[in-house]
């Protein structure tokens, strides 16, 4: 079976400057993998490559058929992004938002159909979001937007979810809140998730891959315990930190060392 | 869960629509003449002064506000979400000035020049339009050459290289209207404001088909007009050829816009005001937006219009002046009651 993303040197650049170079991946179906890297790495690049927003040199394979060969209606039944933020300048109820998601599945003209609505509300549903489905997006907290993006995804009904840095505004126990539900969408419905992520302690706990990025190349590729390394994070972040496990035993944790 | 459904659509569409026929039928009949409806229906075709105004004079009109009403409203709605800003309007994209530009050297050049329409059978219309639609063409060519990059119509671009292009053209004309003589100046100033003037069914019927095709292009966009109002990216994501999409509302608002300031000069407000206030009563999806807005640009200019005519008679004041008068305070008065409930704009 093809695997759901390859990607083969994969380079990209704005302009003159070198973003990507030479990035090579693949991605199985259900898998859940998480790319790291300091800030101008490279992540929100790749997202926005594997959601056909930007295109590099390089292959990129989704199930088997080149990227290049998806419409974007097609491809937004395929892949869902949950974006870092979301800005408006227009009024949208938090349920006009979650069924933007279905415009891939109904005609360009029409209205939401019974099932269109069904669907939307149990994404709303399933990411807690149902009671204040009436509200405008931009009244809401930005926990409580997160978790309208990411029923929108899943309204898309899609195989394989991006996020970029889904926790980025949010608190301790809403940037949980987001990871159990990754966690338990990923189990429950055999969702694809590939999410850019800045807290290291959180991707240890719950992402079974990692993925870490320096200066565009992959520089380490694995299960957390491979990739969160004292030499790792002082090569790639240029800063010294202790790894201990876990209470649970099994998980890198990091504990910062400041250099006073 | 509030969302738009056919019975909204349907409800709020038939009730704007029948506004509109009222509105229609009533503004035909107030005047500075009192009309007799009866008797003007009676004797159509007989030589009859109640027929006569009605139907040479004040119905044509009429539909010609309809249809620009209508028109800038739409447009505005559109040019909102492509440009991802709200206080976008008819008149920034550069093709309005192109318009004014055409039609002022038409009017400083060949005043009266008459083009004969189907070797005169169907009566001459005059140049001073077709000048500005010109105009109105080869902005909109250059403006688009400029904001297009890679392919893609860049909104920022757009936006700056319309109002940039409208201030260069504003400074064009103002030197025009130096150099030429008094009464042609006074001519001048008179088209720029925009009037509604007209005893030709030819030029109602050439807006009405520019409008109803451009309306129908557009509507037929309004899902896509919704995803693209939360983002380029996320729109594209979520399914739209953002790319494709721009170019077609670009090319569809211009050609409506340089439609609309060639018969009736640059009617200003409508375009904006309009949008907001629908907005404002029926929410943001552009599926019911669009026609709404539509509707409502319509009933609005119809009215204002009808006032124009009435308020001074029998002198008329330019439409312009009625729009701004009234839709301004009624603006500000909804957005101050509304502004707490829905983000500021």
């Amino acid at each position: 079976m093809n695997p759901s993303i390859l990607i083969r040197n994969l380079s990209f650049a704005y302009q003159d400057r070198s973003v990507l170079h030479g990035v090579s991946l693949s991605v199985e179906k259900g898998e859940m993998a998480g790319i790291l890297g300091p800030n101008g790495s490279g992540k929100t690049t790749f997202i926005k490559i594997l959601s056909a927003v930007l295109s590099g040199q390089g292959e990129v394979t989704l199930n088997g058929r080149s990227i290049e060969t998806y419409g974007r209606g097609e491809l937004s039944r395929l892949i869902a992004v949950v974006p870092q933020e979301s800005r408006l300048n227009f009024p949208y109820t938090a349920a006009e938002i979650v069924l933007m998601g279905r415009a891939g599945h109904h005609g360009p003209f029409a209205l939401e159909g019974k099932k269109d609505l069904e669907i939307a509300r149990a994404s709303m549903e399933s990411t807690d979001s149902l009671s204040f489905s009436d509200r405008y997006l931009h009244e809401l907290s930005g926990g409580e937007k997160q978790r309208v993006l990411i029923a929108r995804a899943l309204a898309q009904e899609p195989e394989i979810l991006l996020l970029d840095e889904p926790s980025a505004f949010l608190d301790l126990k809403h940037q949980l809140h987001v990871f159990e539900l990754l966690r338990r969408l990923n189990r429950e419905r055999g969702l694809t998730i590939v999410a850019a992520l800045h807290d290291l302690n959180l991707a240890a706990l719950f992402f079974p891959r990692l993925v870490m990025l320096r200066e565009g190349k992959i520089y380490r590729d694995g299960p957390p315990q491979d990739v969160l390394t004292e030499k790792t994070i002082d090569e790639v972040y240029g800063i010294r930190v202790r790894v201990e496990r876990d209470p649970s035993g099994e998980k890198p944790q990091l504990f910062i060392c400041p250099s006073l | 869960m509030k969302v738009l459904d056919r019975k909204k659509m349907i409800w709020v569409n038939g009730a704007l629509l029948i506004l509109l026929a009222l509105s229609v039928i009533a503004c035909a009949l107030l005047g500075p003449v009192r009309l007799d409806l009866a008797r003007a229906w009676q004797n159509i075709f007989a030589a009859n002064p109640d027929a006569e105004i009605l139907f040479r004079a004040r119905l044509p009109r009429v539909l010609l506000g309809v249809a620009i009403g209508g028109g800038m409203a739409a447009c505005g709605v559109v040019l909102q979400a492509l440009l991802g800003n709200p206080l976008a309007c008819p008149q920034m994209l550069g093709v309005s000035g192109g318009a004014s530009l055409g039609g002022i050297l038409g009017l400083i050049f060949f005043p009266h020049w008459l083009l004969p329409i189907a070797g005169g059978l169907l009566g001459e219309i005059s140049w001073v339009p077709l000048a500005a639609f010109l105009g109105a063409l080869l902005s909109m060519i250059f403006v688009y050459r400029f904001s297009l990059f890679h392919g893609r119509l860049h909104p920022y671009h757009l936006l700056l290289s319309g109002v940039i292009f409208n201030a260069f053209i504003a400074a064009v004309i103002m030197f025009l209207n130096s150099i030429v003589d008094f009464y042609q100046a006074q001519g001048l100033l008179f088209w720029l404001m925009g009037s509604l003037s007209t005893r030709a069914y030819l030029t109602v019927a050439f807006i009405w088909a520019y409008i109803i095709i451009g309306f129908l292009w557009l509507w037929a966009k309004g899902l896509s007009l919704n995803l693209i109002t939360v983002g380029e990216e996320a729109a594209m994501q979520l399914g739209v050829e953002t790319a494709a999409l721009q170019r077609q509302i670009f090319v569809a608002s211009s050609l409506m816009i340089g439609a609309m300031v060639s018969v009736s000069g640059m009617i200003g407000f409508v375009g904006l005001m309009v949008p907001h206030v629908m907005r404002l009563i029926v929410g943001g999806d552009h599926r019911l937006l669009l026609p709404a807005s539509f509707l409502a640009g319509g009933i609005f200019l119809c009215w204002a219009d009808t006032l124009a005519r009435v308020l001074l008679a029998p002198a008329e004041l330019p439409v312009g002046i009625v729009t701004a008068f009234f839709g301004g305070p009624f603006f500000l008065y909804l957005l101050y009651r509304e502004g707490g409930k829905k983000p500021a704009l």
